[in-house]
């Protein structure tokens, strides 16, 4: 039965190839940097994948960005042909103005090199999906962002099916940063819920490296429902796990002096006599 | 050529335009039924609507009219390349090198008088050796074509006012009794220079074809122009397509030969009743790749507000490109970047065509410490200038916010005196307290820049006790005996 043979060599081969793709060893993987957070991901976040990350409230959209653009940054990290390659952001409009719009310099603070961003403004949900899908297909870049605002009506499970398509056949990483958007089904390989996490503080107690409250939702064939502190290590472009007693500790370490406080009225007016306890309100 | 909007509108009454001159109302033009009763321009609107009461009077609008020549202009470019205005009313065109293509210089009058007449326009057209001569002849004389050579034998004979000079001008000459073209050739040049000065004679020289100028052209002409002829309309969008593939694949055969590419490409559509509909695709790159550049057609084409409306069909095509720069055949570098480059400088020509020029950004540092200009967002369309970004501080956190909101949010805060960060704000109906914080960062306004006296700003990073983090500013100082500071968000960390 030579027919059944090959088939069955076939069939082999293509396991294989499946087992290659998906496995812990496989090439197509960026790993984070922290330990349990790769074990828990399989050896890392799958390139070839749309992920989302959403913001767990508007306010926590800078965090959420920021963990964004650090999976973006180790994307061109892991993998050495990718390092130089342009990360394309896609912005709807609406996100600048609520939430102030990209900040080069700053990019540059968290170690992006501006020069390799691709910024493309679009005025509505279509037309960043459009911008997004067009992205996802050139194999040139390094990582895809894309950010609309609100949960725009073309953001459906069919056009995250056409994104996670275009992803596998370009194997560029997608990114879709979801800001006052609630949960809905999609083709993501993973989700995740981002929160501002505080910092471990510098002399002076001064804010240190971004941190972040990150809860993995939901893996497609894999745990979920778990969660980590990291902070992002911009020198060697890498996550650093935060252990969850980490902030009593420090911030017990470098507390302020105490100091006398002004409350603040319901109708905003200081209670206390600004002159007298030396604080004074302005606004 | 000159064309005279005509009055072939199907009015039965005479119309006549009129114009503020002084402190009267007077006729600037009047159609023939007009002329035929006796109006002439410049008589006041009073006497004419004595003479003629059923006159139907309407206001000139000079906007308009220009607006409409340049129109007109833009259809003449199926012609040539080289149409210019020639005020009032009149084009000129360049047609050296191009009558052969519509049946030599009487098809092309022909041609170009039946299509005005479509318009609803009348022509007077002359084709001459000089652009004065022509116009001379069409506005002076009989119009027609002036055979190379026989200008001065034809131009002779008509009045001194076709020299265009102030109407004193003419009135001393007629009182000189020189009252045609033929007087003032008889004088020695030099007397007439010195009487009317050199421009005079010049003028005369060239309507003679003694000396020859080049028109100006409203557009630059194209280095590289191809171009299709229908002899019948046509509106089928599928055959359309087919035309623009075969016009580019001709452009990109040229650009090759050339070892040049293009970076602005003007497809023109001419509908047969004289609109002019053109396409501009732009490259980030010189370019003469027949498939990109068909692929940011079919894009550009998808994305228009109004879609290409053929109307009664296209009579002519034509794709030209006004923009060429060098281009040499691209080798194929053994590493891959090169290609790499050009997948994502593809990417951005269709992103552009979709979006827009300001749509598709990339950044570019600039030399200063002012936080709103340290970087400017350009189009990816044109290349961006390479300016290196210092590398961040090692082992510091961010110094600059991730996102920054401009203009800046007004907050309430209350803060430590004198200059001590803000301990709790209020922004967004949110109050937020502040856990840690560092500061101030002192930034200057640069006033050498904008000229402003913009207040110096104290600026803190700091972080609520949710862990979120900000980037604030004081204006002004804690003082007994001035107005309070006041605070600003400007941006957001990560």
């Amino acid at each position: 039965m030579p027919e059944t043979a090959s088939t069955l060599s076939d069939l082999r081969r293509s396991l294989a190839e499946a087992a290659l793709r998906s496995g812990p060893a496989a090439a197509g993987r960026i790993g984070l940097g922290v330990p349990a957070l790769d074990e828990a991901l399989n050896g890392g976040l799958a390139r070839a994948a749309l992920h989302e990350i959403y913001a767990a409230e508007v306010a926590d959209l800078a965090a959420a960005t920021g963990f964004a653009l650090g999976l973006a940054l180790r994307a061109g990290q892991v993998e050495e042909k990718a390092a130089g390659r342009p990360i394309l952001w896609v912005r709807q409009d609406f996100v600048d103005a609520e939430a102030g719009r990209l900040h080069a310099p700053g990019l540059n603070e968290l170690g992006l090199d501006p020069a390799r961003l691709l910024l493309v403004r679009a005025r509505d949900g279509e037309g960043v999906l459009r911008a997004g899908a067009e992205a996802a297909r050139c194999p040139a870049l390094s990582a895809v962002l894309i950010e609309p605002w609100g949960e725009p009506r073309p953001f459906d499970l069919t056009a995250s099916r056409r994104l996670a398509l275009a992803t596998e056949a370009s194997g560029v990483p997608v990114l879709l940063l979801r800001v006052a958007a609630t949960e809905a089904p999609s083709a993501a390989r993973t989700r995740w819920q981002v929160r501002a996490f505080a910092s471990r503080a510098l002399e002076a107690n001064a804010p240190g490296a971004p941190a972040f409250a990150l809860r993995l939702l939901r893996q497609r064939g894999g745990a979920a429902e778990r969660e980590w502190r990291v902070e992002w290590d911009r020198d060697r472009h890498c996550f650093a796990e935060r252990s969850l007693s980490d902030r009593a500790s420090r911030t017990g370490h470098a507390a302020p002096l105490s100091r006398p406080l002004v409350s603040l009225s319901g109708d905003g007016q200081v209670a206390a006599d600004g002159r007298d306890s030396g604080l004074r309100r302005a606004g | 050529m000159g064309a005279i909007p005509a009055s072939g509108a199907p009015a039965e009454k005479p119309h006549a335009l009129v114009e503020i001159q002084g402190n009267a109302l007077r006729l600037v033009d009047c159609d023939q039924r007009a002329v035929a009763l006796g109006l002439t321009r410049g008589m006041t609107l009073a006497d004419a609507r004595a003479r003629i009461p059923d006159l139907v009077v309407l206001e000139t609008q000079p906007q308009a009219d220009g607006e409409f020549l340049e129109a007109l202009a833009g259809f003449c470019d199926r012609f040539t390349p080289l149409v210019a205005l020639d005020e009032p009313h009149g084009l000129m065109l360049d047609i050296t090198g191009c009558a052969h293509l519509f049946g030599g210089e009487a098809g092309l009058g022909t041609l170009a008088a039946r299509a005005m007449q479509r318009g609803g326009l009348q022509l007077k057209a002359a084709i001459a050796g000089t652009p004065d001569a022509a116009r001379a002849c069409a506005r002076h004389g009989r119009g027609g074509i002036v055979p190379p050579g026989q200008e001065e034998a034809l131009l002779r004979s008509l009045p001194t006012a076709a020299l265009d000079t102030d109407a004193e001008t003419v009135i001393a000459l007629s009182r000189a009794g020189l009252k045609t073209l033929d007087h003032l050739a008889e004088r020695p040049s030099e007397t007439l220079s010195a009487r009317f000065g050199e421009a005079l004679a010049v003028k005369l020289r060239r309507i003679l074809g003694h000396e020859d100028r080049r028109i100006t052209p409203l557009r630059l002409p194209p280095d590289c122009v191809v171009e299709r002829h229908f002899a019948e309309p046509f509106a089928d969008t599928a055959s359309l397509e087919a035309v623009v593939v075969r016009l580019i694949g001709e452009a990109a055969r040229v650009l090759e030969v050339r070892g040049e590419g293009g970076r602005v490409f003007e497809l023109g559509f001419f509908r047969s009743d004289g609109t002019v509909r053109r396409l501009v695709i732009e490259t980030g790159r010189p370019s003469r790749d027949a498939g990109a550049l068909l692929r940011l057609y079919r894009e550009r084409i998808e994305t228009l507000a109004d879609p290409l409306d053929p109307g009664f069909g296209f009579d002519a095509i034509k794709l030209a490109v006004p923009l060429c720069e060098p281009l040499d055949t691209p080798q194929h570098s053994l590493d891959g970047r090169a290609i790499e480059e050009e997948a994502v400088a593809d990417l951005v020509d269709r992103l552009v065509t979709r979006f827009g020029r300001d749509r598709v950004l990339r950044f570019a540092a600039q030399d200063t410490h002012h936080p709103v200009r340290a970087a400017k967002a350009l189009s990816a369309a044109a290349p961006v200038p390479e300016t290196p970004w210092l590398a961040p501080e090692p082992q510091e956190p961010p110094a600059r916010p991730l996102q920054l909101f401009e203009p800046p949010q007004p907050v309430e805060a209350i803060a430590e005196v004198p200059d001590g960060p803000p301990i709790r704000f209020r922004w967004r109906r949110l109050t937020h307290d502040v856990a840690r914080a560092e500061g101030p960062e002192r930034i200057a306004p640069e006033w050498w820049r904008d000229g402003s006296d913009e207040p110096m700003r104290d600026y803190y990073r700091v972080e609520d006790a949710q862990g979120r983090r900000f980037w604030l500013y004081r204006v002004g100082f804690y003082e007994a005996d001035s107005a309070p500071p006041r605070w600003f968000l400007h941006g957001l960390f990560a």
